[in-house]
């Protein structure tokens, strides 16, 4: 069958079982465009590039399926560098297509021409400059494959205009059903299980350990690993913490999920890190958001560390078992291991201490915020209770950048993978409501709340149109306290109340009204009374967006914390906790 | 002491851009690479980049890990000096007036050099040898007046006992 370059790679989208493309046409990009028309595919037009990668972002972590964007050159790509970089560092599948100027014109700094394959080489776990029609169906499956296995990540093709271009007699080819079959990727093995003799050597320093924790990070997710994790929890019977990336993939209805640990984590979670014996990582690479000070951290604990990344292995801290295998495979492994040793020494370590050690400073140190008083605005911290208490276990949070980030992750119940879905690695203030409509198209039956700040909202808040007009119904909480909240929060605490730039203003924009004009139902919220009202009224709405702007106060702090460059055990916890 | 300069021999596939990604990788830590050979293999699919760096041996093991996850990178190994051989080639044109030049080929003879073009002034001679020789027989010529002078990178192979005793020291992450 002789088809176009542009046909080809709708088709090979549609092989890969890519069911929606988040995207924006332009000049480069538009001979794909028009075979789109009569694809099954769903094409959601969104308002701008970054939007596009958010959005496939928050449906790859929503659905477990590789999300796909689809841009033109020039700015269209340049656009698509932060979400790129964000799906990089926190390991999320996404294939992004780019159209690029004509080959021939490529070098000649033709109108809308950028180097896309060089400007993304850093932000990609891969990258493809297409130079033949024929060479499509087998370089996107190649993306498709490289995006989703090993260690995930976003993979870019790059695709001059002329090589698609039904004019253009170069772009004509026969089509061929890719398979993995005519991969041509020598260089490209990605690990599967581990290795049994290190996997027993993890078990027998797991057995003679007296205060380990399982310390778990986003590869327990993206492996699907679970319930192989809870049924090696659930044997040891330790205490487990759940990063940033991880958080609900074990539940935090669990008596041992101690929550989060790092600069913002529970202080338990912290803690227990601190005083540990043994750290059993798994799928979590040491980011310095947890670690706090490299040296001052966990300084008791020798470490089992399993990632399917070898370069993570020994890169911040070095391991005493460095495992390198897909999480699900090795921690299968490690519990049969580990059975096997519990029956040859005859009983586990007592623990009874440790766990004791662990919930006295559950009791000692809860998390805690005061109540607004009477005529007050009202605390973000209270709004994250209400709305997590009023919403389906199964809801789906996503989250911007900042203050409401870390409050969100500390208050809300995660008791399911999946069902939050935050800018992790790069911190890329805009994330929410994107992410939020990509988790939405790919969970169309779950109800999804994108937590926001003020500044992350005015990022990309255009995107609510694209959610009006592609009828993807999200919910906002948006937290206004007229200040970039973390920027105030380190200038308060560190640079002596100089507060420099941080500041935004509660009215402008009006954001109820900002919402009405994007099709969204808007509604202002500033007393702690209208809370409850506000949440139950925007959950009854299911047939647009709606926008709840929470006016909270302006000077609230998200604690515990660790101030940046210190180590865990100088944890400052809530002024009425010291 | 941690040793500073490493030879890393890397197969990669032979496309546009793979040098830039492997480059690229030593220039975002800012790690300076000292010498640099490109050329393909005996299988024109494949190319062989043989580069030494500068840097501690923690910082070489991320390194080759993060080489490693290029994709286009298929094989890494680091040699160890001590069982391999490095060559490098030298062109060099040197001022020699013609009462002068035969005691500028003592030195030429001496090396096993070879004299590739010269005119009444000048001589453009050739050495491939261990980069160590090529310091010295640059520093020899030195009194003559260098006019010009370039060095390829460093290519390297394992002694052949190593490789067919199957206990080389290479490094294959």
């Amino acid at each position: 069958m002789n088809i176009n370059g542009g046909q080809a790679l709708i088709k090979t989208l549609e092989h890969e079982g890519v069911e929606v493309v988040f995207g924006l046409p332009g000049g480069a990009i538009l001979p794909v465009y028009d075979p789109i028309i009569e694809s099954p595919i769903r094409h959601v037009l969104v308002r701008h590039e970054q939007g596009a990668g958010h959005m496939a972002e928050g449906y790859a972590q929503a659905t477990g399926r590789p999300g796909v964007m689809m841009i033109t050159s020039g700015p269209g790509a340049t656009n698509a560098v932060t979400p790129l970089c964000d799906a990089y560092m926190d390991s999320i599948p996404v294939v992004c297509i780019t159209g690029q100027v004509p080959y021939a014109a490529i070098g000649t700094d033709a109108f809308q021409e950028c180097d896309t394959t060089g400007i993304t080489m850093a932000v990609t776990k891969h990258n493809f400059l297409v130079n033949k029609a024929e060479d499509i169906p087998r370089i996107v499956h190649e993306a498709f494959h490289i995006a989703t296995t090993g260690r995930p990540g976003p993979v870019l093709v790059d695709i001059p205009k002329d090589i698609v271009d039904p004019n253009n007699p170069l772009s004509s080819m026969t089509w061929y059903e890719p398979s993995d079959d005519i991969m041509d990727l020598p260089g490209y093995q990605p690990v599967g299980a581990g290795d049994l003799n290190l996997i027993r050597e993890a078990a027998r320093l797991i057995n003679v350990s007296e205060r380990p924790v399982v310390y778990i990070g986003g590869g327990i997710v993206k492996s699907l690993a679970t319930e192989e994790l809870a049924e090696l929890v659930e044997f040891l019977n330790v205490p487990v913490v759940t990063t940033l990336m991880a958080r609900g993939a074990f539940p935090d209805s669990h008596e041992l999920c101690l929550g989060m640990p790092g600069m913002h984590g529970k202080y338990t979670a912290v803690m227990a890190m601190q005083r540990a014996d043994l750290l059993i990582a798994l799928g979590t690479r040491f980011d310095d958001r947890v670690t706090g000070r490299v040296d001052g951290f966990a300084p008791e604990a020798k470490i089992v560390h399993v990632d399917i990344d070898a370069a993570e292995l020994h890169k911040v801290r070095v391991a005493d078992v460095a495992i390198q295998g897909d999480c699900r495979l090795v921690i299968g492994e490690l519990t049969a291991a580990l059975r096997e040793c519990v029956a040859e020494s005859g009983a586990q370590p007592d623990r009874r201490a440790w766990r004791s050690q662990v919930s006295g400073w559950q009791e000692r140190y809860p998390l805690t915020y005061k109540q607004s008083e009477p005529g007050e605005l009202v605390k973000p911290q209270y709004v994250l209770e209400v709305l997590r208490d009023n919403t389906p276990d199964d809801t789906i949070v996503t989250s911007g950048v900042g203050q409401h980030q870390m409050w969100a992750s500390q208050y809300w119940k995660f008791n399911h993978p999946r069902t939050w879905i935050n800018s992790g690695g790069l911190g890329t203030m805009g994330f929410s409501i994107p992410a939020a409509i990509g988790a939405k198209v790919g969970k169309p039956d779950r109800m999804v709340w994108a937590v926001d700040g003020d500044g992350c909202f005015q990022m990309t808040a255009q995107e609510l149109v694209t959610s009006t007009t592609e009828q993807i119904p999200i919910k906002v909480a948006l937290f206004n306290n007229a200040y970039l909240g973390m920027v105030r929060q380190w200038q308060e605490m560190f640079y002596q109340e100089r507060y420099s730039e941080s500041y935004l203003t509660y009215d402008v924009p009006d954001y109820v009204k900002w919402a009405e004009s994007m099709g969204c139902v808007g509604i202002r919220v500033e007393t702690p009374e209208e809370v409850t009202p506000a949440i139950a009224k925007a959950n009854e709405i299911n047939d647009r967006s709606v926008v709840i702007e929470f006016r909270t106060v302006d000077d609230e702090n998200v604690y515990p914390m660790v101030p940046a460059g210190r180590s865990n055990s100088e944890i400052v916890v809530d002024p009425s906790q010291r | 002491m941690t040793q500073r300069f490493h030879t890393i021999v890397t197969t990669v596939e032979n496309k546009p851009g793979v040098l830039a990604r492997v480059s690229g990788l030593f220039a975002r830590r800012g790690y300076n690479i000292e010498s640099l050979a490109v050329a393909p293999t005996n299988d024109d699919r494949f190319s062989r980049i043989t580069f030494t760096v500068d840097l501690a041996s923690d910082n070489l093991e991320q390194v080759v890990k993060q080489l490693n996850k290029l994709i286009n990178v298929v094989e890494i190994h680091e040699l160890d000096p001590a069982r391999s051989i490095e060559r490098e080639l030298m062109l060099v044109v040197v001022t020699a007036a013609l009462p002068l030049r035969h005691k500028l080929l003592r030195i030429v003879s001496r090396y096993g050099a070879d004299v590739l073009d010269e005119n009444y002034s000048e001589v453009m001679l050739m050495l491939s040898a261990k980069p160590s020789e090529l310091d010295e027989f640059e520093e020899s010529l030195s009194s003559y007046g260098i006019v010009k002078l370039q060095r390829t990178g460093r290519v390297a192979m394992h002694y052949l006992d190593q490789i067919e005793l199957g206990q080389s020291e290479t490094t294959s992450i």
